[in-house]
């Protein structure tokens, strides 16, 4: 057994009243995503796979499919580029929308209800953590397709900054839709099974596993609603050449339209998560 | 025994905002048709130890988690350190502290970590370090929270819950699951803590910890207080006959009595010393306890048959 209570007389007498220097919501949301960040890289099998599996896609379509698609384009460079995408949605959507669902129904967050942690500081550590793993995902894949597949990177400064507005909408679009999306499951065991098709069926129907200009017309509506889509196209706007926008289906990149929509289900799916957001199970009154 | 301090001290209606930790007046709770909490009366001073038991389903969880401000009441008047848990802040937060009765969490952090960065939501954290040695978890500080046996981690939730200093604590069911050495090494620790003048709502299902540690017992059963005393006079305990009993001719004789006394006396001379067998029988606060569920139990079931 361990040594007995002590008391705690000292500390308790020197701090108790209580001052006026309450932590501020940066600086806490700030030590919420050192925490996350230590929490997500502990977690090692979950880690490994976070990062492995689009890495271990990429291999594996590389390895099936090589031959070229268009446009002196080859289906390893596209796919890679859908690949970058999917792995944002992964560590953005996926992640949050399981780990959240996790937190809720073990009583992670029914704890942290319970203390003056302000919730904006919880969102700050979420959006950190999510941010940390998609730049970490996003290098990964980056090098094994500029090391394996030929994957010409940006030379550009325009180029290197349309990536960016891409990669933070669309970590944007999947951040607020990940933490709505965790109220769907209903419990921690069901989490994964709730979350993981929604990514799988949609990189079949956003062009990442297929290229999307050869999908039946039905299949390309019901992707283009969805922002995985608009997100790989931006990626293949960024990392193909640029004749390639002919292959597109419209014939261009439309670079204006997928700002659009990925705004659009940022600012929806930050309402929603606002709106749903609990801290207990459902089951709790 | 009888001289305890714990009932309520007189004051006047203005002083009466000061020395209240809690109170509450004719809370109500519905879930569906079902009257979860019924109209309850509830005062709790500053500093005292204040024990609610009651069988499950009474509508222990749903007061306390109104009182914590997890749940919102249908009706009447709640006051937690002078503030409506319903619509208080952070400020309100930092100042009350819960333990919660079940959590699964299987962090990767460890006991260090988890209390450091709790005492960084709080304006007045104590010292984690002395908050780890105060609930026995020193030789546990490295390790991962995944890896506690039940009782350390029920000692984890307890250092999350005073890590911010709190003037009122919130302990639901703190020891299910100790073994009995733990369970004694924890009622020390809610001493301590009460002798630094936190005041504590304890709900616990064993009436052993509320005889230990309380200065007040409330039962509640059908979503009211049936009850409401210090643990040795609840449910005018004192005043409840004592049996004596003995053994004559190989018989046991029991016997009833307000005056159990005399009638001891009495045996001693009848058999010119000492008696076989003697017991003198007080009612436990168990005893208690459960003729006043049975006695709500049996109240309601009568109405249910009347209103038939």
């Amino acid at each position: 057994m361990t040594t007995p209570a002590t008391t705690p007389t000292g500390a308790a007498t020197a701090a108790r009243p209580h001052a006026a220097r309450t932590p501020s919501v940066l600086g806490l949301g700030v030590a919420r995503t050192r925490i996350e960040l230590r929490e997500f890289f502990r977690e090692r099998d979950s880690m490994v796979f976070t990062f492995a599996f689009p890495v271990i896609m990429l291999f594996i379509f590389g390895a099936v499919f090589s031959g070229d698609i268009g446009g002196g384009v080859s289906f390893t460079q596209y796919f890679t580029a859908g690949m970058i995408a999917s792995g944002i949605a992964l560590s953005s959507f996926q992640s949050l929308a399981i780990g959240i669902a996790v937190e809720r129904d073990d009583g992670a967050l029914k704890r942290l209800r319970g203390t003056p942690m302000p919730p904006a500081a919880y969102f700050l550590g979420k959006i950190g953590l999510v941010l940390v793993t998609s730049v970490v995902q996003t290098a990964v894949l980056l090098a094994v397709g500029r090391v394996f597949y030929g994957l010409d990177l940006p030379t550009s400064g325009d180029l290197w900054l349309r990536f960016a507005w891409i990669f933070v909408l669309g970590t944007a679009a999947g951040t607020v839709v990940g933490i709505a999306y965790s109220s769907v499951p209903r419990s921690s065991r069901s989490a994964g099974a709730v979350v993981s098709p929604v990514v799988i069926v949609l990189q079949f129907i956003s062009g990442v596993f297929f290229v999307y200009s050869e999908l039946p017309g039905w299949m390309q509506n019901v992707g283009a609603v969805f922002p995985l889509k608009w997100l790989a196209q931006g990626m293949r706007s960024v990392f193909l050449p640029e004749g390639f926008a002919s292959q597109e289906t419209g014939g261009t990149w439309a670079l204006g339209q997928t700002a659009l929509v990925l705004a659009a289900w940022t600012v929806v799916g930050l309402l929603l998560a606002l709106r749903t957001f609990r801290w207990q199970r459902r089951d709790a009154g | 025994m009888a001289t305890t301090p714990a009932t309520t001290p007189a004051t006047t209606p203005g002083q009466a905002r000061d020395t209240h930790a809690v109170r509450v007046r004719d809370l109500r709770k519905s879930y569906g048709d079902k009257h979860a909490v019924d109209g309850l009366d509830l005062d709790i001073e500053r500093g005292e130890v204040f024990a609610l038991l009651g069988p499950n389903g009474a509508g222990k969880t749903t007061t306390v988690e109104i009182l914590e401000g997890y749940r919102h009441r249908d009706g009447g008047e709640v006051e937690v350190l002078g503030a409506d848990p319903a619509s208080a802040g952070r400020t309100w937060r930092s100042r009350i502290g819960i333990v919660l009765q079940t959590s699964n969490e299987n962090a990767e952090l460890t006991v260090e970590e988890m209390v450091r960065h709790f005492a960084l939501y709080y304006p007045g954290s104590r010292d984690p370090d002395e908050v780890i040695a105060a609930v026995g978890l020193e030789e546990k500080r490295r390790a991962r929270m995944r890896a506690l046996s039940g009782g350390q981690r029920r000692r984890l939730d307890v250092a999350l819950g005073i890590v911010g200093n709190p003037e009122l604590l919130f302990l639901d069911e703190p020891t299910t699951g100790f073994d009995p050495q733990a369970r004694r090494d924890f009622w020390d620790l809610v001493r301590s803590l009460r002798s630094d003048g936190t005041t504590i709502l304890l709900t616990t299902h064993y009436l052993d910890e509320a005889e230990q540690l309380a200065d007040r017992v409330a039962v509640i059963a059908s979503g009211r207080i049936v009850a409401l005393d210090t643990p040795e006079r609840l449910g005018g305990r004192m005043a409840h006959r004592a049996r004596v009993r003995w053994e004559e001719d190989g018989v046991v004789h029991e016997e009833s009595t307000d005056a159990p006394t005399p009638l001891v006396v009495e045996l001693a001379r009848r058999f010119g010393g000492e008696v076989p067998g003697l017991q003198v029988v007080r009612p436990s606060l168990e005893d208690v306890y459960l003729s006043l569920i049975g006695d709500v139990e049996d109240a309601a079931a009568e109405l249910a048959r009347s209103t038939r």
